[in-house]
């Protein structure tokens, strides 16, 4: 079986993000970068599917710069087979970005396509679906587990009040979220293979971006704490304020 | 270019509470332009029962697509008939609600339609030359302003931000044809329901949250008593660390890597507050810290405090607000 596990890098989700004054622009300065969260999901469902299936091969793919490349050393790391650098220009336009992937995508003609349910930068969740829609390829979203048997593959998405199940038939995208697959960390003989391994750096055009942003802002302040009682005998106070003060209760 | 279309989302065969507040949302965004807001629905026969309420919300046309295969919601077939429906209504924004289905769906649509989508949006505005929405990023530290380059533009609503107003719209009714693509190998089995829990944290008006300082799952019971004395529109909620420590579900986790939440109360107990948390749950329109550690991060963005033991501090809660709402 192919897999193409498609990944993103991104600040650190710990990382304090800073708006530079007087500009519809984010500082990075400083900011240490991680391979998205989500992706790291998807990338791990793909690693144990080779465990299982002997001949299934994995291609990690990323959108970025050429410090991109880092990300994808660590997922040859973890155990994917080879990587493909689409050097070119983030966006957070997802149309603009599922089909420069889809377009990478549709000539290797993989069995699978796995992705995180969202980037940990723009928090998008659309380049799965659009990627899958774009193809026609099957797709499921927001899914914590799965289990591929023949060429169906049996699909378990998170819902608002529960678990969903859904068959879908390969070729499929699927956007994985935190559930099962939990990823692991690269062992030292995971480094020194990934080394060796192949990663292809190809540039790409990447559309113009049809979603234009025009500021940034950070939450509204609060007006400060009022604290009540310590233990016990704050607690009727505290109902209280909630009842007459916020009008919550 | 002129009208707006809501996607009307069904649960049980309910219009969804989310879906009343886009359209409440949208009747006085169109207002604002002088247009008309259309509400589209999907599903099997008996689905025209929903235009009346749809009507209530303010819905000037009503378009019903009507399909026994459209009972179960499958995006390949959602897509293909909204795809169409918009085609044929030329739009300037089309609004999903940003739950699992709204975002299974929204990117499908946009990307057959070859335009445009924001996510996850907190507030839409009239600008001169559009709309300019505004949606959090990096998990909600921060909130960006965009607008569209092509149209329609398609926007995911996130729950529970917009207040559902009643505006009488003139709820004219029309009926679709509906012709589905091949779904040959795709099938929805079955919905797994958690219990109690019909209200997922993501949509509830109130949410307990709880930490590593309940020192273990077996506590959750005290957050579970006052979820219920808070009445049926609440839900539990969790941190990152009891999430991956195993004691609660994903499907509860509050934060950068689970969902951000936007409820009306949101009492955190036990929970610290790293940065990813604080991000998740930043919106709420007030917040209760409970936790026996005076220098908790999380006092630096509640409205509300009280330092000490959660495990005698919840019962007492409990009790006083149960005997509150009792009495009412």
């Amino acid at each position: 079986m192919e897999i193409i596990v498609c990944v993103k890098r991104v600040p650190d989700t710990e990382a304090r993000i800073r708006i530079l004054e007087g500009s519809p622009e984010i500082s990075l300065e400083g900011v240490k970068y991680v391979t998205s969260p989500y992706d790291e999901f998807a990338l791990e469902a793909g690693i144990r599917l080779k465990e299982v299936h002997e001949t299934t091969t994995v291609t990690v793919l990323t959108l970025g710069d050429d410090e991109a490349q880092e990300n994808l050393r660590n997922a040859l790391a973890l155990g994917a087979d080879q990587a493909s650098l689409l050097r070119g220009s983030t966006t957070m336009d997802g149309l603009a970005t599922a089909k420069v992937l889809a377009s990478e995508i549709d000539e290797k003609k993989p069995d699978m396509v796995l992705l995180g349910v969202k980037a940990g930068d723009d928090d998008q969740q659309q380049v799965g679906p659009m990627v899958a829609a774009l193809l026609g390829y099957k797709c499921a979203t927001n899914v914590t587990n799965f289990q591929v048997q023949g060429s169906i593959v049996t699909c378990q998405r998170q819902i608002e009040n529960g678990t969903e199940v859904i068959e879908l038939a390969l070729p499929a995208v699927i956007t994985v979220t935190k559930g099962e697959f939990e990823p692991r960390y690269p062992s030292l003989k995971g480094i020194m293979a990934a080394k060796k391994k192949p990663l292809v750096i190809k540039d790409v055009e990447v559309p113009e971006s049809r979603l234009v942003l025009t500021g940034l802002e950070y939450p509204p302040e609060r007006d400060g704490i009022h604290m009540v009682k310590e233990g016990l005998d704050g607690i009727t106070e505290l109902v209280q304020l909630l009842r007459e003060e916020a009008k919550v209760l | 270019m002129s009208n707006l279309l809501v996607f009307v989302e069904q649960r049980e065969g309910c219009v969804s509470a989310v879906t009343k507040e886009i359209l409440s949302a949208g009747a006085a965004l169109a207002k604002e332009l002088g247009v008309e807001i259309h509400a589209l629905v999907l599903g099997d026969k008996g689905i025209g029962s929903s235009s009346i309420e749809l009507t209530d919300y303010g819905a000037d046309q009503i378009f019903l697509a009507e399909h026994p295969e459209l009972n179960v919601y499958l995006g390949e077939n959602f897509a293909s008939v909204i795809a169409s429906a918009i085609e044929a209504g030329n739009y300037r924004a089309v609004m999903f609600p940003a739950t699992a289905m709204g975002k299974d769906l929204a990117p499908r649509v946009t990307a057959v339609l070859d335009t445009v989508m924001a996510t996850d949006v907190t507030q839409v505005e009239v600008i001169e030359d559009g709309l300019e929405i505004t949606r959090p990023i990096f998990g909600g530290k921060v909130l960006a302003k965009m607008k569209f380059r092509a149209f329609p533009a398609v926007i995911s609503v996130r729950p529970n931000v917009f207040p559902p107003e009643k505006s009488s719209g003139a709820g004219h009714i029309n009926k679709i044809e509906v012709s589905l693509p091949l779904t040959e190998g795709l099938s929805v089995e079955k919905i797994e329901n958690l219990g109690r829990q019909n209200l997922d944290v993501s949509e509830a008006k109130s949410v307990v949250s709880g930490g590593r300082g309940m020192k273990g799952p077996d506590n959750w019971k005290l957050l579970e008593e006052l979820r219920d004395a808070l009445g049926p529109e609440a839900a539990l909620g969790a941190s990152r660390a009891v999430v991956d420590a195993g004691w609660r579900p994903h499907g509860e986790q509050v934060g950068q890597t689970g969902k951000t939440v936007a409820p009306k109360l949101y009492i955190a107990v036990g929970i610290s507050g790293a940065v990813q948390h604080l991000a998740g749950m930043g919106t709420a329109q007030t917040i209760v810290a409970i936790n026996k550690d005076a220098d908790a991060p999380i006092f630096g963005v509640a409205d509300y405090g009280i330092v000490g033991d959660a495990m005698e501090i919840l019962p007492k809660l409990t009790e006083i607000i149960g005997e509150l709402n009792a009495g009412e």
